[in-house]
């Protein structure tokens, strides 16, 4: 039978504990993923307890804790704190999602804060998502169409035509969905996972689009569309309730239907 | 000290810093007309705080009820309590429209009309025949405008193959000793490396500092780092007194709830359950402007008619509009509403408080977003190769107070201008002058100093002390006692500055040092925004000082510009108001009284 090993530097050790204040009651314990690429050292775990006595009510609130009072080296993404610019997405209590919009009370027991799940990782929680923004590119994801618009007016779009876009357009590219896939952990090179998959179909859907044909005869491929299983983890990580496995069925009822 | 820091160059005809509404426009513009354009931003385009704009964009499309530019224009000179330029008024309110149609061919998902024309919502301060009634000018999809508009100009950006330095953070522009901006210095996240941008002209689209408070609706990353350059370059800070306060922030977390929920029908109460914007504005009631409705709030809350155990905040009803419409048009709202304050708005009322939003002041430029200064009497004198747009610019068309949705209707409008601008007086692939070495050192000085800071004050504590004082001395009311004690504290903590530590010294993905960077560029504009307020002596929009009640043309009628040092002493001087119109096709709005 043939053996694998882990490359000896992926091997994840325990790391510092930081204990709470003296005099905390309400403490919460944080276990979270730790690497430091200046340094060569293998990836760790470090343990936060925090006093939610002092703290907001969000995952994101106790980073922001962690790394103002105690220990200002913690790295990761964040920005709007409100669910919309997408920057805070990590895997948390083995979920993945948004740091900002995750409540600490929602978590049992320790919580557990680590990067997307097998992205490359360039420091602590910070993922690169070079590849996740490449595929997202190469739908080309933007308005197609040869018909010039009128020169001084909107195009005019009905409101059942402007309907099929919800649940579509409120993307925010946070990358919960391609990276809680296991088609996608197992060939994101080649599949373009949940998330550039629903943007693909944001514009197929978009009445005002003349693409449909270019766009589908670009996705028929075993690998960028078919790698999809229905395996339905993407759209039970999008922490916008967005159903991205729907959108990637309905590119496939596309492509048979035209071929019918 | 160049030596020590290995730096990559580059050399493009135009540089773009920051890559939000406005950031992008320009981009895409300037990449469409021909010229080698780079967007230097320090987070993905998405993330840029243009994404969590909500209610919409202003333009008098006329879709839904009558509609002129005139009234749109009238409407923001009242909105600016007469401190906007009006020729730049003029040009913001005619260029919406092709602006606003624009983005539709761009593919911006809009929210529809039946007849399948953009929807448009009401909006505060927006009205039709000069005050008369109210305007549905608001262009919305749904509650998410600036999502959509932010999105799509991304897409418009990889279709024109736009090139992004993304999480590059800018630490300076390169300035050459006859003043003309050459450059700007950049650290890149990813490795901690330096690069040298070089362009014809700078761009700033960095955004506005909301971040200098303790409570606001702004990201975390909204820090005003291209104010804070332009001060470093010896440029003014214009108005930089008035500071929005959004009427309401979820009472807490300071997440913005979008004036259209107020557009859409919602209303405020207090205490006693009664519709007090009623007896503060007649006319407008829940849609007066922003200035109007915080300020009405807070004298609720101070009077001792807020709700809550404390008495501390305000109700924003939403029960009554229905869940069809809450679903359509401001989803978004009812979500945010739900993690943030635990409320289902079909149910129950939203607890909200006046939070800092937005601010009116910034680097001074003219209407096609050239920086403009002061030089041997000459109010309009262009800095050479230097522009700004969006929140970093004061063009001046929000004078003392935005209306809203006239926020994203600078960023287009604007960034559009500036490209057009930028065609016109830039050659492609002209060579560019070779640039000292001093003006490179004296940027790596500066940053060397931070990236080394080994003092014994966190990043995070003077970051603290500084939003606390700011919200506290420099509020929705000031006065000159508060304002004076603000000052002190402010200058205490810009001296504390020296006595920072930066804790981590790596060289990836280092945002220890990131943080401090911008708390370097926080505390100046503090300085300048505390400065202006305790030198304006006058009320006038969003700048309400108890010790002077009136606003008072006669000698107020001018802008501010601050100029703040390394060390932190503040010259103030002015610049008069542009009381003139662009066409002949109407006429300057002389002053009045400002009734809602």
């Amino acid at each position: 039978m043939a053996q694998f090993n882990l490359p000896a530097n992926s091997i994840v050790k325990k790391g510092k504990d930081f204990p709470a204040p003296a005099g905390a009651t309400n403490v919460k314990r944080f276990k979270v993923y730790r690497y430091d690429p200046d340094s060569g050292s293998n990836p760790r775990v470090d343990t936060y307890d925090v006093d939610l006595d002092t703290c907001g009510p969000m995952v994101l609130d106790a980073l922001i804790k962690i790394k103002s009072e105690i220990d200002p080296t913690l790295t990761f993404r964040r920005s709007c704190r409100e669910g919309i610019c997408g920057s805070c997405s990590m895997n948390i209590d083995g979920g993945n999602t948004l740091a900002c919009i995750k409540a600490i009370s929602d978590v049992k027991g320790d919580v557990k804060v680590y990067p997307l799940p097998h992205m490359e990782v360039v420091k602590d929680l910070v993922p690169d998502l070079t590849n996740f923004y490449a595929q997202y590119a190469s739908v080309k994801p933007w308005m197609q169409s040869d018909t010039p618009p009128p020169p001084d007016r909107e195009r005019l779009q009905s409101k059942e035509d402007r309907e099929q876009l919800e649940g579509l357009e409120e993307c925010i590219l946070c990358a919960c969905c391609s990276t809680s896939c296991p088609s996608y952990w197992w060939n994101s090179d080649r599949y373009l996972g949940p998330a550039a998959l629903l943007s693909a179909y944001r514009w197929i859907a978009d009445s005002r689009d003349e693409a449909t044909g270019e766009r589908l005869d670009e996705l028929e491929d075993p690998f960028k569309l078919y790698r999809c299983h229905t395996i339905m983890n993407c759209t039970n990580s999008c922490p916008k309730g967005l159903n991205p496995a729907k959108a990637i069925t309905e590119i496939k009822k596309l492509i048979v239907k035209r071929k019918n | 000290m160049a030596n020590s820091y290995e730096i990559t160059d580059h050399t493009y005809d135009v540089l773009v810093v920051g890559a939000g509404g406005a950031g992008l426009r320009a981009t895409l513009g300037m990449a469409a007309s021909g010229l080698s354009t780079a967007c230097i931003t320090k987070v993905f385009p998405t993330r840029s705080h243009t994404v969590a704009a909500q209610g919409g964009m202003s333009a008098s499309l006329g879709n839904m009820g009558d509609d002129d530019w005139r009234w749109h224009m009238y409407d923001t000179v009242k909105g600016s309590d007469w401190l906007g330029d009006q020729d730049a008024i003029e040009y913001m309110c005619r260029e919406a429209v092709p602006a606003i149609v624009e983005l539709e061919h761009y593919g911006v998902p809009f929210s529809r009309t039946d007849d399948g024309k953009i929807y448009q919502r009401p909006f505060g301060g927006m009205t039709t025949h000069y005050g008369e009634g109210i305007a549905q000018r608001t262009c919305a999809a749904a509650d998410r405008t600036g999502h959509a508009i932010l999105h799509t100009l991304y897409q418009q950006s990889l279709k024109h193959n736009a090139e992004f330095f993304i999480e590059y953070f800018a630490l300076d522009l390169l300035m050459a000793e006859d003043g003309t901006c050459c450059g700007v210095m950049a650290i890149d996240l990813a490795t901690g490396k330096l690069h040298r941008f070089r362009g014809h002209e700078v761009l700033l689209a960095t955004g506005g500092y909301g971040r200098t408070y303790f409570s606001c609706t702004s990201a975390h990353t909204c820090t005003g780092d291209g104010n804070a350059m332009a001060l470093r370059a010896g440029l003014p800070l214009q108005d930089m007194e008035f500071v929005q306060f959004h009427p309401t922030g979820i009472y807490g977390s300071g997440c913005l709830i979008t004036e259209g929920s107020r557009g859409e029908g919602g209303y405020l109460t207090n205490a006693n359950g009664e519709r007090f914007m009623e007896r503060y504005a007649p006319n407008a009631k829940d849609l007066a402007s922003r200035d109007v409705v915080s300020r009405s709030m807070t004298m609720e809350i101070n009077e001792g008619r807020g709700v809550g155990a404390e008495g501390d905040h305000i109700h924003l009803h939403l029960e009554h509009l229905g869940a069809d419409v809450i679903a359509e048009r401001l989803p978004g709202i009812a979500e945010s509403a739900r993690i943030f304050a635990d409320i289902d708005v079909n149910k129950d009322p939203i607890p909200v408080l006046p939070t800092v939003h937005y601010n009116m002041g910034g680097v001074p430029t003219n209407y096609h977003g050239e920086v403009v200064n002061l030089v041997d009497g000459n109010p309009d004198h262009v800095v050479p190769g230097l522009m700004a747009i969006g929140e970093a610019a004061c063009v001046s068309v929000h004078g003392a107070n935005r209306l809203g949705s006239n926020s994203l209707l600078d960023l287009i409008v604007f960034g559009r201008a500036a490209a057009k601008r930028a065609a016109e007086i830039v050659k492609a692939d002209t060579p560019h002058r070779a640039l000292p070495d001093h003006v490179t050192d004296k940027v790596l000085d500066r940053f060397d100093g931070i990236r080394f800071a080994n003092g014994d004050t966190s990043t995070a504590e003077i970051r603290l002390d500084l939003q606390k004082t700011m919200q506290s001395h420099a509020a929705v009311f000031r006065t000159g006692e508060s304002l004076t004690k603000g000052m002190e504290k402010v200058n205490g903590l810009n001296a504390n500055f020296s006595n920072v530590s930066v804790a981590d010294k790596s060289m990836i993905w280092n945002t220890d040092l990131i943080e401090t960077l911008e708390l370097s560029n926080l505390l100046p504009q503090a300085v300048a925004t505390v400065a202006s307020a305790l030198n304006r002596e006058e009320s006038r929009g969003a700048h309400a000082r108890d010790d002077f009640k009136d606003r008072d043309d006669e000698k107020w009628m001018k802008h501010s510009l601050a100029n703040v040092s390394a060390t932190g002493e503040v010259k103030m001087e002015y610049r008069p108001v542009h009381m003139t119109t662009m066409s002949d096709e109407v006429e300057v709005f002389p002053p009045k009284a400002r009734v809602y």
